[in-house]
């Protein structure tokens, strides 16, 4: 890696940190969302916020920004937390997540939040609309990328290879997937409610470019959106190998804690955890 | 009124429309192997690079449209009728709920699309799609109509569904009164103050065919064609309520939701006057000619007619 990338990741690490934080706040706050896989997958959306994405925050609306599809729209707090990483949300729009009126919907909503560039909450359906966003954006030969993430159990919606499908078909080299594999659904572990193996390996028979990465691992993941920024190949799908509730000893690897708030007992564990 | 034309099929309007749109380059068109049906292969054709062949995967067609309406295209997307309610929670919650305008065409809908049989007779589609916050449903009743209502979708903020027939029917318009259609503004053909035979689609035609057989009866009608079910023309229901007193609706779709379902709504909440419902009465269709199936299925002039009669009797009954 080049001169500085170690300093800047530690810059990351700390933003995720402090995104952890308002995940579980938030939650708490609310007294229901889905933590376990909004904590899945802040570190890979930490990373490419923070290096990669061309984002305006002055401007959240620019027509020409990268745009990033939350498929996974439980993950709503994970959005937000970057949001107000950002600078486009405040602590108060957060700790006003699934209350009436608030800017911080249940599932995000790109009619209600500023930067949120999809109206998600019912799976499968956000690898097509950044599959519309992707052949809009080659129309107009603009260069503005178009990120998904997707949940692993998203991927048992037939929909998702639909669009895959279609994608490659298509030659859209300027949709990139990042698939946050938790291991877990709603109900249990996938491999209890329906495992369907190696995910990589269906992108890829799709003609999809393939990418694994450990999704907790700053570092290469600030090297594989690199990887991805430099490429001239795709659709892209990068596997990122993740662990539900991560940062969150409790949460972790805990099916119960993909749609429950922590409460209050539970948040202070897990602040001194973020701490 | 002057006997009426001979035209092709409300699809082929849609068709000439989008050729007529493409002047427009934030117009694109979206298709799921039925282009050859829907009749969106005319622009296809011409402009390949507008046009995004998706192969038979309506969800994905459908949420595709979504992202490049977010992008500042206005998509329109078709199939046929039938195809398009697969994909119903995608319009519902991909397209109609973040509001964006993506224009969906469903063609061969109802019993008049014959002997292909019950599976692509759509008799449920303006009652689904109108039951969707923020979507106009439209269905026009011939070529012309049809084309001048599409192009208008043009200029309608948020997402719409119109339902197109599969075979020729009288042109019920010419060249010159298309011009005064209006998305949301019922057609009035007939002024009579008897009765209010209130149609859609095919049906438009047998309605001016019943009201020609009342008014030998003595009996004068009011027929509308009422090519957008939603939003309703509150304004004219107002008036031909008064004028009429009672309705008659007639729609090739079930008589649970659509037209008449509207309708008696509408009834209800604002001035409760007799209305009796021609239309599928909760019963799937089948394979067979179209005139045949019509009559099977009580889509027919004489239907309107024994309607109308009945209606006329519970208002003056009442």
């Amino acid at each position: 890696m080049g001169d500085g990338v170690e300093g800047r990741v530690d810059e990351l690490e700390e933003m995720a940190r402090l995104c952890r934080i308002d995940i579980v706040k938030m939650t708490n706050a609310a007294g229901s969302g889905h933590p376990g896989g909004s904590l899945s997958a802040i570190d890979c959306m930490v990373a490419l916020y923070g290096t990669s994405i061309r984002f305006d925050t002055n401007n959240p609306n620019w027509e020409d920004r990268d745009r990033f599809i939350m498929s996974k729209g439980h993950a709503s707090p994970a959005m937000y937390a970057i949001l107000h990483q950002m600078g486009v949300l405040e602590q108060r729009d957060l700790l006003g997540f699934r209350t009436m009126g608030s800017v911080c919907q249940g599932h995000v909503d790109m009619n209600w939040t500023k930067g949120v560039d999809f109206s998600a909450g019912s799976l499968g359906m956000g690898l097509s609309f950044g599959l519309g966003c992707a052949l809009s954006a080659k129309m107009d030969s603009s260069e503005r990328s178009i990120w998904v993430m997707l949940g692993d159990g998203e991927t048992q919606e037939g929909q998702i290879w639909e669009a895959a499908m279609a994608a490659n078909y298509h030659s859209a080299s300027n949709l990139r997937v990042i698939v946050d594999r938790n291991r877990i659904q709603n109900d249990d572990f996938m491999e209890v409610q329906m495992e369907i193996g190696n995910i990589g390996e269906k992108f890829a028979s799709f003609g999809w470019v393939v990418r694994e990465v450990d999704g907790h691992d700053m570092t290469a993941l600030v090297e594989v959106f690199r990887w991805v920024d430099s490429s001239d190949e795709g659709p892209i799908a990068i596997i990122a190998n993740t662990t539900k509730g991560k940062g969150v000893s409790f949460m972790e690897d805990n099916p119960s804690f993909h749609g429950k708030a922590p409460d209050d007992e539970e948040l202070s564990i897990a602040l001194e955890e973020l701490s | 009124m002057s006997l009426p034309s001979v035209g092709g099929a409300s699809r082929d309007g849609y068709g000439n429309a989008l050729l007529r749109l493409a002047d427009d380059p934030r117009v694109v068109v979206l298709e799921a192997d039925l282009g050859k049906s829907t009749k969106s292969c005319h622009f296809r054709e011409k402009f390949p690079e507008r046009t995004v062949s998706l192969g038979i995967a309506e969800q994905n067609m459908m949420l595709v449209a979504a992202g490049m309406a977010s992008s500042g295209k206005i998509p329109f997307a078709s199939t046929f009728a039938i195809f398009t309610e697969r994909a119903f929670e995608q319009i519902r919650n991909g397209v109609a709920r973040p509001g964006l305008q993506v224009h969906i065409c469903g063609s061969h809908g109802g019993i008049h699309t014959g002997s292909d049989g019950s599976s692509a007779q759509t008799i449920e589609d303006l009652a689904v799609y109108r039951s969707i916050p923020k979507m106009t449903v439209i269905h026009p009743c011939d070529d012309l109509s049809a084309e001048e209502l599409t192009v208008q979708l043009l200029n309608l903020e948020g997402p719409s569904y119109m339902r197109t027939g599969r075979n020729k029917v009288p042109r019920m318009y010419d060249e010159e009164s298309k011009l005064d259609l209006r998305i949301g503004t019922g057609s009035v053909l007939e002024e009579g103050n008897d009765v209010a035979i209130i149609a859609c689609g095919v049906m438009v035609g047998l309605a001016c065919e019943a009201a020609s057989t009342l008014s030998e009866e003595g009996i004068g009608c009011t027929v509308v064609d009422m090519h957008t079910i939603k939003p309703l023309d509150d304004n004219l229901l107002a008036r031909l309520s008064k004028q009429c007193g009672c309705f008659v609706s007639a729609e090739d779709h079930s008589v649970i939701g659509g037209l008449g379902g509207a309708l008696a709504e509408w009834l209800s909440s604002n001035n409760p006057i007799p209305l009796e419902m021609v239309g599928v009465k909760d019963r799937f269709g089948e394979s067979g000619g179209v005139s045949e199936l019509m009559i099977e299925i009580g889509l027919t002039s004489e239907s309107i007619c024994e309607a109308a009669r009945k209606c006329i009797d519970r208002k003056n009954a009442a």
